[in-house]
């Protein structure tokens, strides 16, 4: 049996799979179906009627989401089947429908956010009526609560259940539903309660109407007068690709671009809502500490403050990178650190102990993040993809509910969203995972996947913790010439590129930990206000970064840079993918690129960097023509290319596993770092999912 | 007029008991092994001899409906399920045969389980019918303790049967919206297909069929399919439960033979008309789904599947609703369009709009407080609602307003313009409304 | 329908099965494959519903989630789309009134105004809480029009007269007979029955035939397919059968029927 079917669509034979769906075909013919309810990653509604196709010979038409190409029949004579996309009889049964969606649905276009971006309005357009038969009252729907994030206009929504089967099939938590039925019907929380995922924001992209919209973002802009940017979230170490909306200086809103390696098209609400935090506390001038207090310096009186602080003997200064460092920042400042004969600099969290043997292979994930929908088992090592990359949470979960994955953890028993083995909590349970009925699972995959997470590696037995589970994968087949199954999941933007650039300890360096421990005369903190500093004593701090938060209000000196939105920069996502963001807004006040602040303090300094843009700074990167570095090119996951790295056997020195449980690398998923604990919106989260986590008020 | 000793439904009034014993005298599980033991291609081979068509309203061949089933049980089981959420307006028929014959119809679940290879079996019924429902699970009780039923039981087929019911949602006869109620949610019908054959209940290949097609199954076996075909005109075969409500003189139910005339059925059985046969205004033949049919065209009408079809109605259900002169058609009609402006699940579009639409239109012209213009209007709408709906609560929806704008148009129009005579019209707006 | 919320006020904090209710439950459950066991939240919604006093309250339904391990948000679709669950407290005797056509016909319209007489406007619970009422659709009890439950029991061909009767009894805690409320058995015709008379039907005589029709080995026809579905000549019928006038452009494609493909 052919694996084809001959279709006659508009006049036009065509071939297409089976599997397909006749809207699949018709688009395929080039031919545009109007829908409101069908969208292709969530599973088939067929309620809205929109795409009602003919097909000649049937009694009626027929909707084109819901019908399998297979299922269909050829002519009686055995000729293609007809199928209609235009035509009075097509065209009489679309606007059928569409007036039937508007006779209820309010006349506030004019007053809505969904305005100008609005499937019901284009598709009126399109099919809707010149005038209204409908002399009866409107229906009015009382709005729904469901937290902070998402707005309800309840009398707009037009029942496509969108949103109710995102939540239930991709976020994976059961917390909207259509209650009461017939023109009753209402899309709703359990009694109104708050939204609990973190991805429930994507609802406002999928509502087709102006009925689930974005509180922060309500009546601040219209989305014609808004520019708007392709760019790159940096909220986690997955490397969304979003698009920032802006108007005059200021981000309005960020939504998702379809990326389907990375992030299909969903975000976190962490990665959409954050930008109010980029508008507050924001550092937009350098400081000096006088006397005690930080004032307001120019950049040349910084810049001297900062040779001063610098002149100190080198193995006096420690530099310590944060999560959200962009390559081009980390690169300059290596450079110029270096030059200086400072050896003590680190990206990496307090303990960790990987990235610096050279092999890139080892630090990030080879399998990479669509990989999973490949893989049929997976062992999650101290990782919490829901906490820490939950875009690709929702991927593990489709991978699960889907597909033919099964999942095991050591580590937290967390939620998330799909059932796993739970093998245990600490190193003992991977010192045993061969006697676990899970290692059978693993051995029998074809694609089996061991990820670890970041925080598992900043222990004591961190290294311990890399060569088991690296052991592990080896033992399993999960690094074959075409399957690389070894990851480490991480959850800082800026992590993998800092590695990258080889932001580690120098020769004889020091590293975070032993930085931040005391003896250090300066210290310089590149945006790193995750770590701890309450050992670092007297030492001068200067401070480079965009925002107010930990590591600025210890600093002596300030130096104010740009935030994500603010700059073209370069990030190496979690999978070695380097991508880039794009400059949406001009960087807050007196702030600048992180890199060029290096290369006017390295003139300062008197040591001045080779490069005298950012273009020449990466082209550094990139080296020579016909070479092939990490940073050659941009968008792909290298995959399987470095596979061999993951072959040699482990050494066998790292120590021994401790029993000790792995510890959550999050502890508020919407606090992670210091652009989103500026932003109101994710403080109103965080409160709202802490109020939740209270097991009083739980039960 | 059908003789007594043709009837299948001999406890239709419940003049005795439903008892086993009762139930075996009157025939019930006479020769069940036998049949069992034929197979499932012999039995269907049987029923669709003898003609029977679905009972429940689409009127679709029982016996090759059966045959729809994998022929062979793989790793999903097979079930059958029996649509006793009898909603239909006008329609109480399968009421009266669990009621007071459960166990022809517990046999008759057992031989159509045979037919398409289903040891399981669970009969949905509405929730309403609470004592129904017990007679019911007392029935299936006996019929365990005499080992007529369930594992290793002395008919040679095992065979499960539970009892579901539902909880007030006349959309939940639909089929696939039943088996969704069957699974634990709302009962919003699913698209088709896949059809239940092939993924019905649990994903697994099911059968649902209505009460009485199932429960004359075990008789149609004993007594042959040509004595089952005997009744009724070609196409049209067998005997069959009327439910003959509103404006006779003595409503009933009874069972008839197939294509007996409505004269015939009305006179022999209800008493006549009420106010002799001149005051017949209109008959909705075959429960609340179908268009009104007028007295004229119904009155020495076959009450069959095809007599009716071409008098654009249907059998449907068999439930006839009968209507004299009194009677305020429009308010029926729009009695009707509340029913299924409630009853709408509200999962599509065109449905849950258009039947709120249509039923607020409908209360105007009650009153007559309409445009004549909206009456085509209104028409259209219906129109619009037909054939674009996930399942078929739609068409029920708009046939009935179908039905009284063919056939009763100018009774609207008449009373529109009721209504305007003593207001003072400009432009057709009313002008000082009280 | 109107808007169903619960009445989260009258509802409480709690809600327990009754101990005795506790067999039947397991009763329910037990028809349902173990990893099916969601299929018994109606069952179970409605056991909960009889347990609070015929209606169901928030903690109720909750209840019922628990125990099947259903996300609370699934079973309130279940519970608000099916509208036998009453959200709101219920009289002792709530009567549920079919006004549906059949009914209309026949009188349900004087039914209502005496219970809004007898009891208020609909889901008003009497201050003694005896009584409560509601219109609703079709109760599949049509011959017997007009008619309606109260309670678990069916009041069939209801006069005004009748009604108010049965209510004021119930208001004042008297014995009420169900059924047909004039002279008749059931669905048969008023006044008495003139079919299913024959004593043959119930004596056992039906059952004297000891073998089959249509046996593969006792029909010598039996290769002919065609053969069997026509009527044979002395077939029982009591009808003149005619050819069907052929009424050509009167063909209608659908079959009406209830959305069900039976």
């Amino acid at each position: 049996m052919s694996d084809t079917f001959k279709l006659n669509i508009d006049g036009q034979d065509i071939e297409v799979p089976k599997h397909y769906t006749l809207m699949q075909a018709c688009e395929e013919a080039g031919a545009e179906i109007p829908r409101f309810c069908y969208h292709e990653r969530l599973s088939v509604a067929g309620n809205c009627r929109m795409c009602l196709v003919e097909w000649e010979g049937a009694p009626k038409p027929i909707a084109s989401c819901a019908q399998t190409v297979g299922d269909m029949r050829p002519n009686r004579d055995g000729s293609a089947p007809n199928v209609r996309t235009k035509g009075d009889y097509v065209q009489k049964a679309r606007n059928g429908v569409m007036e039937f969606l508007l006779i209820n649905h309010p006349l506030d276009c004019p007053i809505c956010d969904q305005g100008g971006e609005c499937d019901l309005q284009d598709q009126a357009m399109a099919y809707g009526r010149g005038g209204s038969r409908y002399d009866e009252n409107k229906r009015a729907v009382d709005d729904k609560y469901m937290g902070p994030l998402v707005k309800t206009i309840m009398t707009r929504c037009i029942q496509c259940t969108r949103c109710v089967r995102f939540i239930a099939e991709v976020a994976g938590v059961e917390e909207i539903g259509m209650i009461s039925r017939g023109e009753n019907a209402e899309i709703t929380t359990y009694l109104e309660k708050s939204l609990t995922s973190e991805l429930s924001g994507n609802v406002i992209d999928l509502c087709p109407v102006g009925a689930l919209t974005s509180k922060p973002y309500a009546f601040n802009a219209r989305p014609w007068e808004l520019r708007k940017t392709a760019s790159i979230d940096v909220m986690d170490a997955m490397g969304a690709s979003i698009r920032v909306d802006a108007k005059g200086d200021g981000v309005m809103r960020i939504l998702p671009e379809t990326n389907e390696e990375v992030n299909e098209e969903w975000i976190s609400d962490k990665s959409r809502f954050v930008w109010d935090g980029l508008a507050r506390q924001r550092l937009d001038k350098p400081y000096v500490r006088v006397n005690g207090k930080l004032v307001p310096a120019t950049w040349g009186e910084a810049f001297a403050a900062a040779k001063d602080a610098l002149s100190v003997s080198s193995d006096k200064i420690g530099v310590v990178a944060g999560d959200l460092i962009e390559v081009e920042q980390a690169k300059a400042a290596l450079d110029l650190f270096r030059s200086m004969g400072v050896q003590n600099t680190d990206c990496r969290p307090a303990g960790a102990t990987y990235g610096t043997d050279g092999v890139r292979e080892r630090y990030i994930l080879n399998p990479t993040l669509m990989g999973v929908e490949e893989a049929d088992a997976l062992l999650l090592i101290g990782a919490n993809p829901r906490a820490e990359a939950s875009v690709w949470n929702a991927r593990i979960r489709k991978s699960w509910l889907w597909g033919e994955l099964k999942v095991g953890v050591i580590g937290e028993a967390a939620d998330l969203t799909y059932d796993y083995d739970h093998l245990g909590t600490g190193g003992d349970a991977l010192a045993n995972v061969a006697s676990s009925d899970f290692f059978k699972v693993l051995k029998d995959a074809k694609r089996p996947m061991v990820v670890v997470g970041e925080a598992a590696l900043c222990r004591a037995d961190g290294q311990a913790v890399l060569e088991a589970a690296l052991k592990l994968a080896q033992d399993v087949g999960a690094v074959e010439d075409d399957w690389a199954g070894f990851g480490v999941l991480h959850n800082a933007a800026g992590r993998v590129g800092a590695l990258d650039v080889g932001f580690v300890p120098g020769e004889g360096g020091k590293a975070t930990g032993e930085i931040l421990g005391g003896g250090m005369e300066t210290l310089v903190l590149l945006g790193a206000d995750e770590v701890d500093l309450s050992g670092i004593g007297s030492s001068k701090v200067i401070y480079v970064g965009s925002h107010g938060d930990a590591g600025a209000s210890r600093a002596d000196i300030i130096l104010p840079c740009a935030t994500y939105t603010e700059m073209d920069a370069t990030y190496a996502n979690t999978e070695g993918r380097v991508q880039m963001t794009t400059r949406a807004v001009q960087p807050k006040g007196e702030a600048r690129e992180g890199w060029a602040i290096f290369r006017a303090l390295s003139q300062v300094v008197g040591k001045t960097l080779p490069y005298d843009t950012a273009d020449a700074l990466r082209a550094g990167l990139r080296g020579p023509e016909g070479e092939s570095t990490v940073f050659s090119g941009l968008g792909f996951a290298p995959g399987t290319s470095g596979v061999s790295a993951l072959q040699a056997a482990p050494t066998g020195s790292a120590g021994a596993l401790s029993a000790d449980a792995f510890k959550p690398a999050i502890d508020d998923f919407y606090l992670t770092n210091p652009i989103a604990r500026a932003s109101k919106t994710m403080a109103e989260c965080s409160a709202l999912s802490t109020a939740l986590d209270t097991p009083v008020a739980a039960e | 007029m059908l003789l007594d000793k043709d009837r299948i439904f001999t406890n239709l009034y419940g003049l005795h008991s439903p008892s086993l014993e009762a139930a075996k005298k009157r025939g019930a599980w006479h020769l069940t092994r036998e049949m069992l033991a034929m197979g499932p291609d012999w039995i269907c081979d049987q029923i669709k001899a003898s003609g029977l068509r679905g009972r429940g309203g689409a009127g679709f061949p029982t016996g090759l409906k059966w045959t729809f089933m994998p022929k062979e049980v793989r790793e999903r089981p097979h079930y059958l399920v029996v649509n006793g959420d009898e909603s239909e307006p006008g329609t109480c028929k399968d009421r009266e045969i669990m009621r007071h014959d459960p166990h022809l119809f517990i046999e008759g679940c057992m031989v159509a389980s045979r037919a398409m290879r289903a040891h399981k079996c669970y009969v949905y019924l509405r929730g309403e019918y609470i004592a129904e429902r017990h007679a019911m699970e007392l029935a299936i009780k006996e019929a365990y303790e005499a080992k007529l039923i369930g594992q290793d039981n002395d008919n040679g087929w095992d065979f499960d049967i539970y009892v579901h019911h539902g909880a007030g949602a006349y959309i939940c006869g639909e089929e696939t919206a039943l088996l969704e109620s069957l699974e634990g949610k709302k009962g919003q019908p699913r698209m088709k297909p896949p059809f239940p054959a092939n993924a019905g209940l649990y994903g697994c290949p099911t059968t649902v069929n209505n009460v009485e097609s199932i429960a004359v199954a075990p008789t149609i076996l004993r007594r042959g399919a040509e004595w089952f075909a005997g009744f009724g005109r070609p196409n049209n075969a067998g005997t069959k439960l009327f439910c003959i409500s509103g404006h006779v003189n003595k409503p009933c139910n009874v069972e008839e033979e197939m294509s007996i005339t409505f004269r015939e059925l009305i006179e022999t059985h209800c008493g006549g008309i009420r106010g002799g046969w001149d005051n017949l205004k209109a008959v909705i033949p075959g429960g609340s789904s179908v268009p009104m049919v007028p007295a004229e065209q119904i009155m020495d009408a076959y009450m069959d599947f095809d007599t009716l079809r071409d008098l654009k109605s249907g059998l449907g259900t068999a439930a006839v609703i009968v209507m004299d002169k009194d009677t305020d058609l429009i308010k029926a009609i729009a009695r009707l369009a509340y029913f299924y402006k409630h009853e709408s699940c509200g999962q599509c579009t065109p449905c849950r709009e258009g039947t709120g639409w249509m039923w607020r239109v409908m209360e105007r012209m009650v009153k007559g407080e309409a445009e004549h213009d909206e009456i085509d209007t209104l028409l259209d709408v219906t129109k619009q609602v037909e054939g674009h709906t996930i399942c078929a609560l739609g068409d029920a929806a708009a046939w009935p307003i179908q039905g009284l704008i063919r056939h009763f148009r100018p009774e609207i129009e008449a009373r529109i313009n009721e209504y305007r005579l003593p207001r003072a019209m400009v432009q057709g707006a009313v002008i000082a409304a009280e | 329908m109107a808007l169903r919320r619960f009445d989260i006020e009258a509802g409480g904090d709690s809600f327990a099965f009754k101990p005795e209710t506790e067999d039947k439950i397991a009763f329910w459950r037990a028809k349902y494959p173990a990893d099916r066991q969601r299929s018994a939240v109606i069952p179970l919604l409605w056991l909960a519903q009889k347990d609070n006093n015929g209606w169901l309250s928030e903690p109720a339904m909750r209840e019922v989630a628990d125990r099947l391990e259903m996300p609370y948000i699934r079973v309130y679709e279940v519970a608000t789309f099916y509208t036998m669950f009453r959200m709101q407290p219920v009289g002792k005797f709530h009567i549920q009134l079919c006004g549906t056509t059949p009914c209309m016909l026949r009188g349900s319209e004087s039914l209502r105004d005496v219970c809004k007489k007898e009891i208020g406007p609909a889901m008003y619970v009497t201050d003694d809480k005896r009584l409560s009422w509601e219109e609703v659709e079709c109760l599949g009890a049509c011959v017997n029009a007009p008619m309606a439950q109260i309670n678990d029991d069916y009041f069939e061909d209801l006069t005004a007269d009748s009604f108010s009767k049965i209510l004021s009894k119930l208001k004042n805690g008297a014995d009420v007979q169900p059924g047909p409320q004039i002279d008749r058995i059931n669905s048969g015709p008023e006044g008495g029955t003139t079919v299913l008379t024959e004593p043959h039907l119930f004596d056992g005589s039906r059952n004297e035939v000891s073998v089959l029709p249509n046996l593969p080995s006792a029909e010598p026809e039996a290769d002919s397919e065609g053969s069997k579905a026509l009527p044979k000549e002395d077939a029982p019928t009591n009808t003149k059968r005619e050819t069907p006038e052929a009424k050509p452009g009167t063909k209608t494609t659908l079959l009406p029927k209830k959305g069900d493909e039976d």
